[in-house]
């Protein structure tokens, strides 16, 4: 579904990321884990081409390496951006709108599924972003990414900053999502990231330094020692 | 003053307010999106009346010089962006600055070479320039149909904004570009949508500009450009009711000091620039405007 050749980014004379490979199929979730600075948000923002990179990607059989960030939306591949994002001087039901900005015959009938999926966000349906609670923000996040009905789904870091229950909550949710589409979830949090993904990348300076099952990962000594902290 | 007097001044100043506030709304949601103040912005005025001048010149009727003016000064809007602006969206803010200001005088002159800078009669339509009286007060037509036309062109322009997706999205686009890309939004098209806005209600106050005081020439946009300029700063820049509520102070402003105090109208030019410095001075963000770099519609 996703292939990704040799990516690299830099920023001036610093690589971010030195020529990774990934790849991605259906019904599969994904995960890319990695400590602060890997490069993981910089491999998302390449994957939708706003920052500068070289390499290859490969979606549905398709080079879409060159295209523009919002063409690539377009065809298919939501981002739910590092910090959410979430546009704070619209509503809540704006955000919504503006997920769906491509997909206006739509709108309401999946406004209505995101009500009943984050029954939070119904109740706060005529508030500011801004005004919501960081977990709220980001299941906003989410909800607009799948107004779009994206083919692939990629998570920065949505469990940043937020109480352990609500991650629980949130990770339950994307568990759910897999059976509509493929995910890619960037996480630092490698323990929940690896419950509910079914193949996992590690990130260490721009570069792979393992991959494998996550089951595999999760029994993997380095990796337990460095990222689930045993 | 008697009351038929504060009236008639009343309306004049509403007149006049529409016109600052009209312009004043391009000024700011240009800013808003880009952070650039658009200097050029206040010739766009000066073109939607020279389009009109000469659309009727080659005998269209008055409603379809006006419709033509103002679609003709949406292109010239959109383009200025498209070429002068587009290729330094990631250049420094002054970069841009700059270029806002080369563009004014590119455009100024460029008018002034074609068709001369000798002040051309502007000749509205007899229905508009006709006298009304009503218990003692005279007013021109015009005076009272630019308050009414504004305040329809304003709903509309809030309703775009506020209802449509394409405002949500302009009102998006002021606070977070790259997000609103991510909503597969192509941010340039949205950024036209309000360069074309902005020129097509700048067009619109050059219209009511020309028709009120009629004669037009190729410098007619700098100063009332820099009027309206001050009264989106004095509202608050980024906001669109901050630049109609700054516009109608400015417009109210400068009628009534001259009416009060005839010895002062030499200086009625000036009064725009005495509010933005004291604007500046006690409340920089002006009066409905909120941190800078949160600017909201
Ligand atoms: N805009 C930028 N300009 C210069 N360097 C950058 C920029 N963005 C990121 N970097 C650098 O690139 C490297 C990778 O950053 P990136 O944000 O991709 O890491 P990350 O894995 O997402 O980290 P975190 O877990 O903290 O979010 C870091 O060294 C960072 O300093
Ligand atoms: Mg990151």
């Amino acid at each position: 579904m996703l292939e990704i050749k040799n990516l690299q980014v830099y920023y001036g004379v610093i690589a971010a990321v030195r020529g990774i490979d990934m790849h991605i199929k259906r019904g599969e979730i994904v995960t890319l884990i990695g400590s602060n600075g890997a490069g993981k948000t910089s491999t998302l923002n390449a994957l939708v081409n706003s920052v500068k990179k070289s390499g290859r990607v490969i979606f549905e059989g398709r080079n879409i390496s060159t295209h523009p960030t919002h063409k690539i939306v377009r065809e298919g591949i939501a981002l739910v951006p590092e910090g959410r994002r979430v546009f704070i001087n619209l509503s809540v039901e704006e955000n919504l709108r503006m997920g769906a900005f491509n997909n206006d015959e739509n709108f309401e009938r999946l406004r209505g599924r995101m009500y009943e999926l984050f029954p939070r966000l119904y109740d706060k349906r005529e508030q500011m972003a801004g005004t919501l609670s960081g977990g709220e923000q980001q299941m906003l996040a989410i909800a607009r990414a799948l107004m779009s009905e994206p083919k692939l789904l990629m998570l920065d870091e949505p469990s940043l900053g937020l109480a352990p229950r609500i991650v629980g909550e949130l990770f339950e949710v994307i568990a759910e999502l897999k059976k509509s589409f493929p995910i890619l979830l960037v996480e630092q949090n490698a323990f929940a990231a690896l419950s509910i993904a079914d193949y996992g990348y590690v990130l260490e300076n721009g570069i792979i330094s393992l991959e494998g099952e996550s089951e595999k990962l999760e029994g993997n000594d380095d990796v337990r020692k460095r990222y689930l902290g045993v | 003053m008697d009351l038929s007097t504060f009236l008639q001044q009343l309306v004049n100043g509403a007149s006049l307010g529409s016109m600052y506030a009209l312009i004043a709304i391009g000024y700011t949601m240009v800013y808003g999106v880009l952070r650039l103040i658009n200097f050029a912005h206040g010739d766009i005025m000066m073109v939607g009346a020279f389009l009109t001048y000469f659309a009727v010149s080659f005998k269209f009727p008055f409603e379809a010089a006006v419709a033509l003016a103002i679609f003709g000064s949406i292109v010239v809007g959109i383009l200025t962006d498209k070429i002068a602006y587009k290729p330094l969206r990631n250049a420094p803010k002054i970069s841009l600055l700059i270029t806002a200001i080369g563009i004014s005088f590119f455009l100024e002159n460029l008018f002034n070479v074609l068709f001369g800078g000798v002040p051309r009669a502007f000749s509205a339509p007899e229905y508009l320039s006709k006298v009304m009286h009503f218990n003692g007060i005279y007013m021109p037509v015009t005076v009272v149909i630019i308050p009414i036309m504004t305040v329809i062109i304003l709903a509309s322009l809030l309703w775009i904004l506020y209802r449509t997706k394409y405002g949500m999205a302009i009102r998006a686009l002021a606070f977070d570009i790259p997000t609103v890309k991510l909503m597969g939004i192509n941010a340039d098209s949205i950024i036209s949508i309000v360069f074309a806005l902005g020129s097509a209600l700048a067009a619109i106050g050059g219209i009511f500009y020309a028709v009120s005081y009629p004669s037009i020439d190729p410098l007619m946009g700098i100063i009332v450009g820099l009027k309206a300029f001050a009264a989106a700063v004095l509202g608050g820049i980024g906001s669109v009711t901050g630049a109609v509520l700054g516009g109608f102070i400015l417009g109210f402003t400068e009628i009534f000091v001259v009416a009060l105090f005839p010895e002062l109208g030499g200086y009625k030019d000036a009064f725009a620039f005495f509010f933005l410095i004291l604007v500046l001075l006690f409340r920089p963000t002006g009066i409905m405007g909120e941190d800078l770099e949160r600017s909201r519609f």
